[in-house]
């Protein structure tokens, strides 16, 4: 059977037909669709987690308890998940189990480019690197394979290009059947000092044995063609040689922690002269240097940022990355968001505004500009807690309802106990909207759609310790700015639960705004609410384009003069 | 191994234009329009963030063999644009004597009153220079789209490619 699947697809219908049972992860570009194709398949057991910790854990207990398992996340999702990634290779697995991250060079949707290549060799965890969807189909079963034999969690490392590739492959469809039984083996599971001594010296001679696999696994493979010139290269960066000088010869590295030494010495003395192609971290240039094995290898300035095919000539000359001044449309609240409400109002007050990660951190571009830090999840609530108390009440902190499930919980419990005192807003618009819709606990759905125990946000925040928990309609500008204000008198820590559906979800439209020009006082302030649907006309009155608009009215309330007006014909109220 | 294919074989399309206008979806229709007519294929693009109302693309590469998912700047065959002001800045990625549609634009809007077939019609005018059977791009819109007004979708293709008034 033909299908036409992107990376993370292929490598979730192989990890299928190989036997998995159990998967769980967390949604983050580029990863999400991995567990987004699991949870359509019969027979597996496929979760959305609280985090990607909590799905890491799961994940691994199911292995250990006799079930192939999977985990997937993107590589800052992998940062959550260190605590027992770095023991698991300790545990050993018992059933297989495969780690799947996905990196994001060139930052198209993350807070950073971090290589999580490095992150197998700190964790001594074995890595696999496929290039194509097709390699990611293949290596899922070759992955589970070397968990078992090996008893270890096996890393396979993609990049955006490998997972948002799609790519024509013929798919058995078929299903391996594969349980192990689970016994109890204190020595082995229960990580206290003496067993954990042990079962470090166990993990070393593992690594040794890896290596040699290494060395004599086709995943790495020497394609002798030319020899004046040789590549040593891993992941989609193979495919940008084969491109671009189809006729060299090649060491395609499709495992490349362990390092395969022995399989690079013998390539290096094959050709003239080496050149080692990856993106982002030195990671094969370091252990080649280590190896003594001369090689030529790009600039450092090329550490920064996605590699593209027109890279590799460049690199080759020896040249240094030209940055270039980025032209592309910079992205926006849809129209008609209800997180647009609530930053115009923030911006109003003119407060200093911790933000955190989803579609809200785009509250942070002008004009609105009314998120001023983001850092990873959960850090809506522990900045603004940090903040308040060096700069106290003008502070509040926004977080999405996902994130706060995610990591914000702790955050308030924290913010509770030490005495702070301030407004956290939950930007509660019923999904995790960015990476496409994902259900989470406080929606009551589960990764298939179904029914499931809905965890309440405003029970839960006043658990934690809020004096106050107010939930409010984000279009309602007005009685939100009020609200805030009165909330922000220094004696209590109140969370606002602002919530409304996402537009992605709920598609109500009501009539645009009428517009008054006669009242218009050119100042601007409906453009600052940053909504594609209303613009600046040449003679510098206003226009609002009706097709996109939603009638939210959210500029109608940034308006002082009366020169929007609500359009009194409306389907439903937003 | 297989022996590498002569690059020249490979055909490359970028689609550009920004989220919401169908960018995507016409080019997961030649995706696998070529699939349907025997060609390896890859398709790349950009989810996330990305995609809330900033610069959309795809590349789509179709030939015996693809390597690179990506088109390698200044190789685009042919350049689909939905937006001038997208076709303009992807202008660089084309070859010398490679196709930009972008001129298309206006005319599609006006043989397309109804902006939700604007996509197929974009792809019968590129369809009129590809070496893919029209069996197979009927096949491909049949699947992309479904059910959602299948005649609607092959009309406004028929007309981009200049067989249906």
């Amino acid at each position: 059977m033909i299908e036409f699947l992107a990376g993370d697809e292929a490598l979730a219908q192989g990890a299928y037909e190989a036997g998995l049972q159990f998967a769980a992860s967390y949604p983050g570009t580029p990863a999400t669709e991995v567990l987004e194709y699991l949870a359509k398949l019969p027979d597996v057991d496929a979760q959305w987690s609280v985090n990607e910790k909590v799905a890491f854990e799961v994940a691994l207990a199911s292995a250990i308890a006799g079930k192939r398992s999977l985990y997937s996340s993107k590589h800052v999702g992998l940062n959550v998940a260190m605590d027992p990634l770095m023991t698991s290779a300790y545990t050993g697995v018992n059933a297989g189990f495969i780690v799947v991250i996905s990196d994001d060079p060139g930052i198209h949707s993350s807070q950073n480019e971090q290589d999580t290549r490095i992150f197998s060799r700190v964790a001594k965890i074995p890595m696999l690197e496929p290039s194509s969807p097709l390699e990611c189909y293949q290596y899922a079963p070759a992955a589970f394979k070397i968990s078992e034999d090996f008893d270890t969690p096996v890393m396979i490392r993609l990049t955006t290009r490998v997972a948002h590739t799609k790519e024509n492959i013929a798919v058995s469809g078929k299903r391996k059947a594969a349980q192990k039984e689970f016994r109890i083996d204190v020595p082995k599971y229960v990580m206290v000092p003496r067993n954990a001594y042990k079962k470090h010296i166990i993990l070393e001679k593992k690594l040794a044995r890896l290596r040699k696999y290494s060395n004599k696994t086709p995943l790495n493979s020497i394609e002798l063609n030319k020899r004046s010139i040789g590549f040593i290269t891993s992941g989609v960066s193979y495919l940008y040689v084969k491109e671009t000088y189809p006729d060299a010869s090649v060491l395609k590295l499709g495992m490349p922690y362990p390092f395969p030494d022995e399989k690079i010495r013998e390539f290096a003395s094959k050709v003239k002269k080496v050149f080692v192609i990856e993106e982002l971290e030195p990671f094969l240039e370091e252990e080649l240097q280590r190896l003594g094995v001369r090689a030529k290898a790009k600039s450092s300035s090329f550490r920064i940022g996605e590699l593209r095919p027109e890279s590799i000539p460049a690199i080759v000359a020896g040249k240094k990355k030209v940055e270039e001044e980025p032209t592309s449309r910079k992205p926006v609240l849809c129209p008609g968001c209800p997180h647009r409400g609530v930053f115009s109002v923030l911006r109003s007050l003119k407060l200093t505004v911790a933000g955190d990660i989803g579609c809200y951190t785009l509250g942070a571009l002008p004009p609105l500009g009314a998120l001023h830090s983001c850092l990873c999840m959960g850090t809506g609530v522990t900045f603004f807690d940090g903040f308040s108390r060096a700069l106290g009440n003008n502070v509040v902190g926004v977080i999405g309802d996902s994130t706060f499930v995610h990591s914000g919980i702790t955050g308030l419990v924290n913010a509770a106990y030490n005495r702070t005192k301030g407004v956290i807003i939950i930007l509660d618009n019923s999904t995790t909207a960015m990476t496409g819709s994902q259900p989470h606990p406080a929606t009551g759905l589960t990764a298939r759609g179904e029914q499931t125990k809905k965890l309440v946000l405003e029970d839960l925040c006043r658990a934690c310790g809020a004096d106050f928990v107010d939930v409010i309609d984000p279009f309602k500008t007005a009685e939100l700015k009020a609200l805030v204000k009165q909330r922000l008198d220094g004696k209590a820590l109140s969370v606002i639960i602002a919530r409304y559906p996402c537009r992605l979800i709920d598609r109500t439209r009501a009539a645009a705004p009428k517009i008054d020009a006669s009242k218009c006082k050119k100042c601007y302030q409906c453009l600052a609410v940053n909504c594609p649907a209303i613009s600046r006309t040449e003679d510098g009155f206003i226009a609002i384009d009706a097709q996109t608009c939603t009638g939210c009215n959210v500029c109608v309330n940034a308006c002082s003069f009366g020169a929007l007006i609500k359009h009194q014909i409306r389907s439903q109220e937003p | 191994m297989k022996r590498p294919v002569p690059r020249i074989l490979t055909t490359s399309i970028l689609f550009c234009g920004t989220g919401g206008q169908g960018v995507l979806s016409a080019a997961e229709v030649l995706g696998w329009a070529a699939i349907y007519d025997g060609y390896h294929v890859k398709k790349s693009e950009v989810h996330g963030m990305a995609q809330r109302g900033g610069s959309v693309e795809s590349h789509v590469r179709f030939g015996p063999r693809v390597f690179s998912p990506l088109i390698p700047a200044g190789r685009a065959d042919y350049l689909v644009s939905f937006l001038k002001e997208e076709g303009l800045r992807m202008k660089p990625m084309l070859r010398k004597g490679g196709v930009d549609l972008t001129a298309e634009l206006e005319q599609g809007s006006s043989h397309c009153d109804d902006k939700r077939y604007f996509n197929s019609y974009l792809l019968g005018v590129l369809s009129r220079r590809l070496s893919i059977r029209i069996e197979s791009w009927f096949s491909a819109i049949d699947h992309v789209f479904g059910k959602k007004n299948p005649q609607a979708n092959r009309n406004a293709f028929l007309r981009g490619r200049g067989e249906m008034k």
